[in-house]
């Protein structure tokens, strides 16, 4: 679609000709986040510079009634990011400043599109770092952090976003300035700083983030621990969080993620485990090293065929690399693949696991598990051949299945990644048509005409009906022909 | 005392809706001080009561809206767990809801996190007798806007809580409270070179000149704190955190005004005339003033807020007002929760 000269005319006239992409060749790189089996070139890419700028295109959006998208690193795993037609996609990339760090304070005060490792970088001479670590850590923005609420292998003990951010300046669609939050760490009226965190985009759009900032841990130790079923394991988990030790981490894999994760990484684990746990604490010396006793004497008592501890900081980092790089090991195993994000109650881990795995034998596709079992947030990853026909259609409604089973357990259709457009359908599973339309309603208090991220993240109520009318037919979707959007 | 009372508070609140009654949400009515007054009917949530899941290895609880507060931390103090954030009960009555909803903490806040950290999800009556369910009982969801913890703080505006799911966490091994003799401009550097610290000291507060920290670990742990910081040990520490967080602290007494500020770290000491009783390390500090100052402007100027916690004048607000667009967007949400207006009208600002 061409784009409305007015409005080209307009964002040139606010970023200067040379930061507002049209042309087919240089939109393209754009056309896709991380979810890349769903693609849409976009008409027009801004590439603002400051918080200002980023408000005058909101202001120019408005004026041309046109939808628009705030994209960050484009590392989102749900399509949050995906273009919309007709629409301005607003990269926020180079808007990429430190403003402030305050050791003093511990607090860092940064624009969007800085990197989430880069926070913890520059705060690592203070003896300080920024406590959730997506692994995507190394691209994904604090931007997109805010809207996603994204976590990481820490977050039992260590938060997600919103338990780490003091307050957010953001531009509304309405053309104002808001600061939600303080960095008194509470402000008055209602809590909107939590309300925006893991809204997609869709209320505001961040120009600036204050951070809190942790003293990093006086002592660390990770264990690994193998086990010869993933039933053993998954109590394992439930033993000790109950036990009363709250980890820093604690990750789970199965057979095929170690088997992938070891061939690509070469970190030492053992191949031929069913299952293998990685836990890691961190705090004081003494306090660390007692619960380190503790945990590896629960863990052989459940089980254990293997128990590791890491002796140094670099074997450390060696066990979690295989763990870190896990999703492209996998990515290997298969040409392409679906990464799930349901969170359970810990209690249903084993069961759901086996059910994954009958799910994944009747589909006739393969699925490797590999997730943040403390917080009991699957990450079943499906894997297919986007090139055989019928598989993207059998992966979709196999990774539909296995959130519904997510639901179904008490559990939700995602712990972290987001619904964006990939867990529209799913959405619907969760929530019945009252919350649907709450939703709505709280998207309309913030953006009254539907323009920001217009379509994501909240189905609509007709969408719904589709979805159940499809989900009643033992599993089938009829009209598997039709494209769905 | 365990009781599913959805039905007559549904039946309650579109009545109120259809005739455009305000409504007084009241759980246990200890925090009654708290926010404006509320002329409406009674909306009793206590009535509404029972612990629904607790599964000490889900380190999540779920409760509805009027079980009372005691109930719910004797519940997990018999495993070993705690509200970490320390909540306030200000009578035998409280009830979880009205924790939530009030969305106060203790003297644990500046190292546990506010209560909405904990909250995982919630089932809100809207005001037009609608019955939701935001959030869940996991510890990771973005599915969906996070309006459970738009709840924490929300002083029953936009809902009444029919249950919540908070994450809850064990207790520590152990605790030792140090008590040193400080100034206030020393007590404050003290706390703020200690909160930077990997010390962990999950209480500090000042008052009469004393500095009162408290530690939690294992012994070995709390030895060496104690080598290292100095100080006296205190006897009787449950005593006196208790004493601040339910504030029967002599300091409370008394009717002057109770001005509640909190700032963010390093803030200096506030010129309001009075000297305060610090908490949080250094974040929280309460003044009595004089009747007729208030505290907004001077916590505005060192980038915090005031409220006028207690004993105001009454018909004043007792929130440090908000920027325009804020307020619309308040108003706007309000709208969506609460068509008629009727939900605690003008409990946190007059015109919401």
């Amino acid at each position: 679609m061409t784009p409305d000269p007015a409005l080209v005319r307009d964002l040139r006239a606010a970023l200067g000709p040379d930061h507002v992409l049209v042309s087919a060749e240089a939109c393209a790189p754009f056309e896709c986040d991380a979810l890349n089996t769903q693609r849409h070139r976009p008409d027009v890419v801004a590439l603002p510079r400051s918080a200002e700028q980023v408000m005058e295109v909101l202001r120019a959006c408005r004026r041309h009634a046109t939808p628009v998208v705030a994209r960050g690193a484009g590392t989102g795993l749900s399509g949050g990011a995906l273009p919309v037609a007709g629409g301005v996609l607003l990269v926020l990339s180079r808007l990429n400043r430190i403003l402030e760090l305050d050791p003093a304070r511990r607090l860092a005060r940064v624009e969007p599109g800085v990197t989430n490792l880069e926070i913890s970088n520059v705060a690592a001479p203070q003896g300080l770092y920024y406590a959730p670590d997506p692994s995507s850590q190394v691209a994904c923005t604090i931007g997109g952090n805010v809207a996603e609420n994204s976590g990481g292998v820490h977050c039992l003990k260590h938060g997600l976003t919103v338990h780490n951010l003091l307050e957010v300046r953001v531009a509304t669609i309405e053309g104002e300035w808001l600061v939600l939050g303080s960095s008194a760490g509470e402000a008055p009226g209602l809590p909107l700083l939590a309300l925006l965190t893991g809204s997609e985009g869709m209320l505001g759009v961040v120009v600036e983030a204050t951070v809190r900032l942790k003293p990093l841990p006086e002592c660390v130790e990770l264990v690994m621990a193998a086990f010869g079923d993933v039933r053993r394991c998954a109590d394992a988990v439930g033993r000790l969080i109950a036990s009363g030790i709250v980890p820093a981490g604690l990750e789970m894999m199965d057979a095929p993620a170690i088997r992938a994760a070891e061939a690509f990484a070469h970190c030492g684990y053992p191949t031929d485990a069913a299952a293998l746990l990685l836990c890691e604490l961190d705090g004081l010396h003494h306090d660390v090293q007692c619960d380190l006793q503790f945990v590896e004497a629960l863990l052989s008592e459940g089980g254990a065929t293997s128990l590791r501890v890491a002796s140094d900081a670099s074997e450390r980092l060696r066990m979690w690399s295989g763990r870190k790089s896990a999703f492209p090991a996998v990515g290997r195993l298969a040409p392409d693949y679906f990464c799930m994000d349901g969170t359970i109650p810990r209690r249903h881990l084993a069961d759901v696991l086996e059910r994954i795995g009958e799910m994944s034998h009747a589909a006739g596709l393969p699925v490797a598990n590999v997730f943040h079992a403390g917080d009991g947030n699957l990450h079943p990853l499906i894997l297919f051949d986007a090139g055989r026909p019928g598989d993207v259609e059998r992966a979709e409604h196999l990774g539909a299945e296995i959130l519904e089973l997510c639901v179904a357990v008490g559990g939700t259709v995602t712990g972290e990644h987001g619904v964006g457009v990939e867990k529209l359908g799913p959405m619907c599973a969760q929530f019945g048509a009252g919350e649907i339309e709450a939703f709505h309603g709280v998207k309309r208090a913030f953006d009254p005409d539907g323009l920001l991220n217009p379509g994501k993240a909240v189905p609509t109520l007709a969408r719904c009906a589709d979805y159940g009318a499809m989900r009643v037919h033992g599993g089938k979707l009829p009209f598997s022909h039709l494209p769905r959007f | 005392m365990d009781r599913d009372g959805t039905v007559e508070l549904v039946t309650q609140a579109r009545e109120a809706t259809a005739q455009r009654t305000p409504v007084r949400i009241v759980g246990g009515d200890t925090k009654r001080f708290y926010g404006r007054a509320v002329d409406g009917v009674p909306l009793v949530m206590r009535g509404h009561a029972g612990i629904l899941r607790h599964d000490p290895a889900e380190l999540v609880l779920t409760a509805r809206g009027g079980t009372p507060l005691a109930e719910v931390e004797a519940q997990l103090a018999s495993h070993g767990q705690r509200l970490p954030f320390e909540p306030p009960h200000f009578g035998p009555e409280a009830t979880i809801g009205g924790t939530v909803a009030s969305g106060l903490a203790g003297p644990a806040r500046a190292s546990a996190g506010p209560l909405r950290d904990f909250v995982l999800g919630a089932r809100v009556l809207t005001g037009d007798g609608r019955v939701l369910r935001f959030g869940g009982e996991v510890m990771k969801n973005v599915a969906g806007y996070d309006v459970a913890r738009l709840m924490a703080g929300s002083l029953g505006i936009l809902g009444a809580l029919l249950d919540v799911s908070l994450k809850v966490l064990p207790m520590s091994a152990g605790e030792r409270t140090l008590a040193l003799e400080l100034d206030e401009t020393h007590a404050l550097d003290r706390l703020a070179d200690l909160s930077r610290g990997a010390l962990p000291l999950t209480a500090g507060s000042w008052v009469d000149g004393h500095l009162y920290l408290r530690f939690e670990g294992s012994d070995a742990t709390l030895d060496a704190v104690e080598q290292r910081v100095g100080g006296e040990v205190v006897p009787e520490p449950r005593a006196l955190w208790s004493s601040l967080r339910e504030q029967t602290h002599p300091f409370f007494g008394g009717a002057r005004p109770l001005w509640r500020c909190t700032v963010p770290p390093l803030a200096p000491p506030l010129a309001l005339g009075s000297s305060p009783l610090i908490e949080w390390n250094g974040l929280q500090r309460w003044y009595r003033c004089a009747a007729g100052v208030t505290a907004f402007e001077a916590a505005r100027t060192v980038g915090g807020h005031a409220t006028l916690f207690r004993h105001g004048p009454g018909d004043v607000e007792v929130f440090a007002p908000l920027a325009a667009p804020l307020m619309r967007l308040h108003r706007a949400l309000k709208h969506e929760f609460d068509p008629a207006g009727i939900l605690n009208p003008g409990r946190m600002y007059a015109d919401l």
